[in-house]
């Protein structure tokens, strides 16, 4: 006769499926919370008195403008929270990062998969891996103290930290996210559609853009996705990087803020429960839901690939 | 007319085909150079940084910078507390963080039937965790364990004193513990996923239960991914800043943290500040260099450290299933 599991066993069982929820508990509390102190916008009367949403969308006749500007300017005498600027200092900073760390993620992915033999393979991957692991407050520094100055130098430009350089920096962070996922989805492709393409007498370069390429696109796709999730969300590259300076221009050498770095560079010098503070909060919940959207499309697509090239192998 | 007069004779095939071969060859060749450029190009960037970063810091580095406590404002002296500090919360973040992130890969793993809504339901939890910016890390820690969990335990046991309820270590620890926890998970999975189901089996056949067989046959086989995962967690919770701005991370203290409600220096946050915030520039740029130098030392030993447990571990499962 078996003897019954101890009850002590099953004690600890139940402790592991305990334990196991707690990233789904981690998830629903960091909405919960960060919410929560954004909630006041909507209904406290002291802090609807500084600023609504409307406020923050709409651009305002502010005294002493000529017409209605969106402005960022909260610890003014008359506070001033338009979202625009901040809105487009992202915008301009991710598109930086993502020109530059598509076409070298990808590029790369390509070359570590397709052309480099076992031993290259070996050697680059922990390389990009100790790339991904440097510090996100070292490249900030790097791009501030370093690749600020060539910049200026290089482009003659006005400000010596602006959008430019933190995307650049920024594309450092983000090209191993998008590397070692294209790299996976591309020797992901099963070698029956490397045969056939080749059998039906199609170039190395033919077969790698019109078959290959194309067969990992969802998981190129994935890491472009999450890639942007990291460049939309970094915080410590852009607030050390960017210059900081909330002011709406199209040209990328101006000095640029963002929505992560203002958080990060405000909440230490706000009033609890304030208008400011409830603000900041409430960038923290956009940032969260717009990271949680783009990282929900990246992870679909990656199972999405499994799914299809699990079946066709 | 008649057809063969329009159809190219060997001559011509044979020319196209030369060319078609001459321009695929081309292209190829173009193809590989362009894309091992890209590569070339990223692994430049690494070492570029490295570069600078060693030739600027060095020089100031010594025993007397890590053992001694910054001086004259932040212009001269070491960064020891900063260093204790630093350690101090990735011990704390260690003990709270490993034993839940562990815990979740076992049970999604070992226990949870992969359809069930609460399994798909972790995994969506995990992978979005990953994604959560790190400033919204800080946030969340301000909100719930400063604010809800601190102030709470004030109310309860300090009466009016505020102890737990403004910034401190714990809260730090804890905030980075919940970020670092995707990836204990990840890493501990596939070392899960590497322990060949014989092992499994042939335990259940000898009569274990399924607790005996999880405890003392699968995690132990699991151990070096549960080390790899614990060691990235710490390089990662080592170089974080945003996460701690708000939660306990303090600009300079005369004294080491005394209890779990101190705040405290960590090298990573002490790199923010010096950068952005130093009244005299070139007087603490050697001191930044330094400190920069010593951060990224440690991130890069324990990221080779997890390489090579990892590669061992690879190494060892690939040699016991032949």
């Amino acid at each position: 006769m078996l003897a019954a599991a101890p009850f002590w066993h099953r004690a600890a069982e139940w402790l592991l499926h305990a334990m196991a929820i707690s990233a789904v508990v981690a998830i629903v509390l960091i909405l919960v919370f960060i919410a929560k102190e954004a909630a006041p916008l909507f209904y406290s009367h002291e802090v609807r008195g500084e600023v609504t949403l409307g406020k923050m969308l709409a651009p305002q006749l502010w005294p002493g403008y000529d017409e209605a500007a969106s402005i960022w300017q909260p610890v003014s005498d008359i506070p001033k929270f338009g979202l625009w600027p901040l809105v487009l200092g992202t915008i301009k900073v991710s598109i930086v990062a993502m020109v530059v760390s598509v076409p070298l993620g990808v590029g790369a992915a390509v070359y570590v998969s397709q052309y480099a033999g076992p031993r290259t393979r070996e050697i680059v991957k922990p390389v990009v891996e100790l790339l991904a692991g440097i510090p996100s407050v070292v490249l900030g520094f790097f791009a501030l103290m370093v690749m600020a100055t060539w910049f200026q130098n290089i482009f003659g430009l006005e400000s010596r930290l602006n959008a430019l350089v933190s995307g650049v920096a920024l594309a450092f962070a983000v090209i191993p996210v998008i590397f070692t996922l294209a790299e996976e989805a591309l020797r992901a492709v099963p070698r029956s559609y490397v045969e056939a393409s080749t059998a039906l007498g199609a170039a190395r370069w033919q077969t790698i853009a019109r078959v290959i390429l194309p067969a990992a696109s969802p998981g190129i796709a994935a890491g472009v996705a999450l890639g942007l999730g990291r460049a939309v969300g970094e915080t410590m590259i852009v607030l050390m990087a960017s210059g900081n300076a909330a002011i709406v221009s199209a040209s990328f050498a101006d000095s640029t803020r963002t929505i992560a770095a203002t958080i990060a560079a405000e909440l230490a010098e706000v009033v609890f429960g304030g208008a400011h503070y409830t603000v900041l909060f409430f960038l923290g919940t956009l940032l969260f839901l717009v990271t949680f959207g783009i990282n929900s499309v990246g992870d679909w697509a990656i199972r999405r690939m499994k799914r299809k090239l699990g079946s066709a192998t | 007319m008649s057809v063969a007069s329009v159809a190219p004779d060997r001559e011509t095939i044979a020319r196209h085909t030369a060319r078609r071969t001459r321009r695929n060859v081309i292209a190829d060749g173009a193809l590989a150079v362009a894309t091992g450029a890209t590569l070339l190009l990223v692994l430049t960037i690494l070492v570029v940084i490295l570069f600078d970063v060693i030739r600027h810091g060095t020089p100031h580095l010594s025993w007397a910078f890590l053992s001694e406590a910054p001086r004259d404002g932040m212009t001269a002296g070491g960064i020891f507390p900063a260093i204790v500090g630093m350690v101090e919360m990735v011990l704390l973040m260690t003990l709270a963080g490993v034993p839940i992130g562990v815990a979740t890969a076992i049970y999604l793993h070992e226990y949870a039937s992969p359809v069930s809504p609460v399994t798909r339901a972790i995994r969506l939890a995990v992978a979005n965790l990953a994604g959560v910016p790190s400033i919204v890390f800080g946030l969340f820690g301000l909100g719930f364990f400063v604010q809800f969990l601190g102030a709470g335990i004030d109310k309860a046991f300090f009466g009016s004193d505020k102890v737990f309820g403004q910034p401190a270590l714990i809260w730090a620890a804890l905030t980075m513990a919940v970020l670092t926890l995707p990836v204990v998970i990840v890493a501990t999975e596939e070392a899960l996923r590497a322990v060949p189901r014989e092992l499994r089996e042939a335990s259940l056949a000898l009569g274990a239960t399924k607790f005996q067989t999880v405890f003392n046959v699968v995690v132990p086989q699991a151990s070096s991914g549960i080390l790899t995962g614990t060691i990235l967690a710490v390089s990662r919770g080592a170089g974080e800043v945003a996460p701690i701005l708000f939660t306990g991370a303090a600009y300079f203290l005369p004294l080491l943290p005394k209890s779990l409600s101190s705040q405290f220096m960590s090298p990573s946050y002490h790199v923010y500040v010096l950068s952005t915030q130093s009244p005299d520039v070139d007087a603490t740029k050697p001191i930044l260099y330094a400190t920069v130098l010593v951060l990224l030392a440690l991130t890069f030993t324990l990221n080779i450290a997890a390489v090579v447990v990892r590669a061992r571990m690879r190494r060892r499962n690939a040699g016991g299933a032949g």
